[in-house]
C-alpha cells in the first residue's frame, strides 16, 4: 500500500462523510408506503379460451419473427459491434455520482 | 405416463391433444374447456414475465415481448413456486434468440431488471450511520474490509445500460454508445440504479470480493487513474449500502 | 341450522385478500374489514417493502395465510422446500389460519402457476390425505383446504368432490375452506346443482368462506363456462348462495378476493360491507 494511498482513502471518507445531508430518516410505517414490484402469486385464473395457450404461433420459434414496436426502434442506439471498440468511444461522464436514475 | 404428464404435456404444447379422460362433466368431451388452463398457464406465466422485465417489455413493445415470452416459458417454465424469482434464465434465453440479435445490448436490460427485483426481494440491514463511520476514521481505513448490503448489486455492461433504462422510464435522452456498470442501491425499500464512474465497478467488484479497501482503490485506480474514490464513498453512504466496517487484515 | 363456533382464530367478519396497493388506505380506514388474507409465496423473500408491511399489518389484523403453490394434489412428493418455507413464514408470523388448494401445481420440478384439476379416485384420495398429513406435521397446525373451480371433469373419478373433501378431512383431521364462488362456477361448468352441493357440504369442517369475481365465457355447445377470474365484483347469484350457506353453517370468517383488475380501496371495501350485511342477521340473533 502505497502511503499517498492511505492518506487518499482517508480524505475520500471525510469528503464524502462532509457531504451527507443531515436528514431524518423516514419512519418505517411511512417507508413501507410504496409501490410494490412484480412477481406476485395468486390464485385468479387467467382470460377464459383465449388463444394465448393454443397458438402454435406462440409455441414454434422458427415461425415466430419480430415485429416493428417498442422504444428499441426510437431509441436510435448505433449497433456496436463489439466491447473493444466501444470501449473506444467511451466518453466522460456527464455528470458526478450521485446521480439519480 | 401419468395423468399429470399428460396433462402437463398438452398444457405446454398445443399441437398435443387434450387427455381422452377429460369431459365437460355431462358425459361429452372436454373440448375448449382444456384451453382454460392452457391459458391459465400462458397467460400467468407471461404475465409475470412481462412485469417483471419491465424494461425489456418498454424495448421490444407488447406484441413482441409477448411472442418472446410464450416461448420462454415453454422451454423454461419456473422452476420455484415462487414467482418472484421466476425468469432467471431470461437475459440468457435473450442472448441465445436469433431474432434479436441485433439488439445486442437486450441480455443485459433483461439481467437489469432481474437484478432490481432481486434487490427489492433483498433481506433488510442496517446501516452503519454517519457518525458511527466516522469513529471508525481514527483507525487506518486502508486496511478496513466493508459489509455491503445484501440488496445492492452490480450489473457491468459494455452497452449504456444505465442511460437505456433512463431513456426506458425516466424520459432520459436517448443514449450515447459506450460501457457502463449500473449499481442497484436500495435506500430504504426501493431499489435506485446509479451509473457506476469509470473504476466504479472495478472498486465495488473487489469489495464484494472481501479486498481492504486499500486494495479495491489501488485495483480501481490502476483501472481509471482518475478514479473517484469519495463521490463512490458518499453513494454507499448516502444509500445505506454500507452495513458493516472491520479494521483488521 | 349449524350454530357451533368454528376452532379458529379467525373472527366471523369480513376480510379481504391483501394488496400492497391498499396499504396506506386499510392503514387509515380498515372499515369494515376485520381480517386479512395474504398469499404466502408473495411473502418468501428474504426482506424489503412486502415483509415490512406485513409486520405493521399483521400488529393491527388477524392474517389468514392462503398457499398457492405447494401442489397438494401433485403426484410427486411435496417439495421439501416449499414445506420449509411455509414453516419459516408461520412460524413467524403466528398467524390466524392456514389454508391451501384442493389442486396441483407443480410436476417434474415445473410449476404451472395454475391451480389445475384432480380426478377423484382413492388413489388420488390417499396422496392427498398425504401430503395433507405432511404439511400438517411440519407446520404443527391444523389446516383448510379449499375446494377448486372447475372447468372439466375426469372420466375416471368416481367420488362427487364434496364425499372427497369431506374423507380428506375425516382422514386428516384437516379443516375445509369453502369457496362459494368456486361452487357457483364449477356447478355452472359441470352441469351440477350449487345448492344441492352447498347442503352436502360438511359445513361444521368450514372455517372460511372465500368469495370472488368471475368472468364468463363459453363452451365448444355455446354452454356458459364461467372462469374463476377474481377480477370483476362479486355476482349477484353468488351473494344469493352465499346467503344461503350462512344460514346453514352460522356465521363464518368471510373473504372477498379480488386479484385481476384490482380496484381502488373503495370499491373492495364496498364489497366487504356487503359480506358484512350477509353476516349481520346472524349475529343479531337475540339472546
Amino acid at each position: 500500500m502505497k502511503p499517498t494511498n492511505k492518506a487518499l482513502i482517508a480524505t475520500a471518507f471525510a469528503t464524502a462523510l462532509i457531504s451527507m445531508p443531515h436528514t431524518a430518516a423516514a419512519a418505517e410505517k411511512e417507508k413501507c408506503y410504496g409501490v410494490s414490484m412484480a412477481g406476485e402469486n395468486d390464485c385468479a385464473a387467467g382470460p377464459g379460451t383465449t388463444c394465448a395457450g393454443t397458438s402454435k404461433v406462440n409455441y414454434q420459434g422458427n415461425a415466430w419473427t419480430l415485429v416493428d414496436a417498442g422504444t428499441c426502434t426510437t431509441m436510435m442506439l448505433p449497433a456496436m459491434e463489439n466491447g473493444e471498440a466501444r470501449m473506444g468511444s467511451l466518453e466522460p461522464l456527464e455528470r458526478d455520482l450521485p446521480m439519480n436514475g | 405416463m401419468s395423468t399429470q404428464t399428460d396433462f402437463r404435456m398438452a398444457l405446454l404444447d398445443p399441437d398435443r391433444p387434450a387427455p381422452p379422460n377429460l369431459q365437460d362433466g355431462r358425459g361429452g368431451a372436454a373440448g375448449r374447456r382444456f384451453a382454460v388452463y392452457r391459458n391459465n398457464v400462458a397467460v400467468s406465466l407471461g404475465e409475470a414475465l412481462e412485469t417483471g422485465f419491465p424494461t425489456v417489455a418498454k424495448l421490444l413493445g407488447e406484441q413482441n415481448f409477448r411472442g418472446i415470452a410464450a416461448l420462454f416459458l415453454r422451454a423454461t417454465p419456473p422452476q420455484s413456486p415462487l414467482m418472484m424469482t421466476y425468469g432467471s434464465g431470461f437475459a440468457d434465453f435473450l442472448a441465445g434468440f436469433a431474432p434479436v440479435q441485433h439488439l445486442g445490448y437486450l441480455a443485459d436490460v433483461a439481467r437489469l431488471d432481474y437484478a432490481m427485483r432481486l434487490s427489492y426481494h433483498a433481506a433488510d440491514a442496517q446501516a452503519l450511520a454517519p457518525e458511527a463511520l466516522q469513529t471508525l476514521m481514527s483507525g487506518d481505513l486502508s486496511v478496513a474490509r466493508l459489509t455491503l448490503a445484501p440488496a445492492l448489486r452490480l450489473i457491468r455492461s459494455d452497452w449504456p445500460l444505465h442511460a437505456i433504462w433512463r431513456f426506458n422510464h425516466d424520459d432520459g435522452p436517448a443514449p450515447a454508445p459506450r460501457a457502463e456498470a449500473v449499481l442497484i442501491t436500495r435506500p430504504e425499500f426501493d431499489p435506485v440504479p446509479w451509473v457506476l464512474p469509470p473504476g466504479g465497478a472495478v472498486f465495488i467488484t473487489a469489495i464484494l470480493n472481501g479486498a481492504t479497501l486499500g486494495d479495491a482503490f489501488e485495483a480501481a485506480s490502476t483501472d481509471t487513474p482518475e478514479f473517484d474514490l469519495s463521490a463512490l464513498l458518499a453513494l454507499l453512504i448516502q444509500d445505506q449500502c454500507i452495513t458493516g466496517m472491520e479494521s483488521q487484515t | 341450522m349449524l350454530d357451533r363456533a368454528f376452532p379458529n382464530d379467525l373472527p366471523a367478519l369480513p376480510g379481504v385478500g391483501y394488496k400492497p396497493q391498499h396499504y396506506a388506505s386499510i392503514i387509515a380506514d380498515p372499515a369494515p374489514v376485520g381480517w386479512l388474507e395474504i398469499h404466502a409465496e408473495n411473502y418468501m423473500g428474504d426482506g424489503g417493502r412486502p415483509l415490512a408491511q406485513l409486520r405493521h399489518l399483521a400488529e393491527r389484523f388477524p392474517i389468514s395465510v392462503h398457499g398457492v403453490g405447494l401442489s397438494i394434489g401433485g403426484d410427486g412428493r411435496l417439495d421439501a422446500d416449499h414445506l420449509a418455507r411455509l414453516k419459516h413464514l408461520c412460524d413467524w408470523l403466528n398467524p390466524a389460519s392456514f389454508s391451501e388448494h384442493l389442486a396441483w401445481s407443480t410436476h417434474d420440478s415445473a410449476f404451472l402457476n395454475d391451480l389445475l384439476p384432480l380426478p377423484y379416485t382413492d388413489a388420488t384420495l390417499t396422496r392427498v390425505a398425504d401430503h395433507v398429513d405432511e404439511l400438517q406435521a411440519v407446520l404443527g397446525r391444523r389446516i383448510l383446504l379449499e375446494n377448486p373451480s372447475s372447468y372439466l371433469a375426469f372420466a375416471e373419478s368416481h367420488w362427487s368432490e364434496t364425499d372427497f373433501l369431506r374423507e380428506v378431512a375425516r382422514r386428516t383431521g384437516c379443516g375445509l375452506l369453502l369457496d362459494v364462488n368456486n361452487v357457483f362456477v364449477s356447478a355452472t361448468n359441470l352441469g351440477l346443482d350449487a345448492r344441492a352441493y352447498i347442503a352436502d357440504f360438511p359445513l361444521d369442517q368450514v372455517g372460511e368462506i372465500h368469495l370472488g369475481g368471475h368472468d364468463e365465457d363459453h363452451d365448444d355447445q355455446g354452454r356458459p363456462l364461467l372462469i374463476d377470474s377474481h377480477g370483476a365484483e362479486i355476482a349477484d347469484p353468488v351473494w344469493t348462495l352465499l346467503g344461503e350457506t350462512l344460514a346453514l353453517s352460522g356465521p363464518r370468517p368471510v373473504l372477498v378476493e379480488w386479484d385481476n383488475d384490482v380496484p381502488d380501496w373503495p370499491v373492495l371495501a364496498a364489497e366487504a360491507s356487503r359480506a358484512a350485511r350477509a353476516l349481520d342477521p346472524l349475529t343479531k340473533v337475540p339472546a
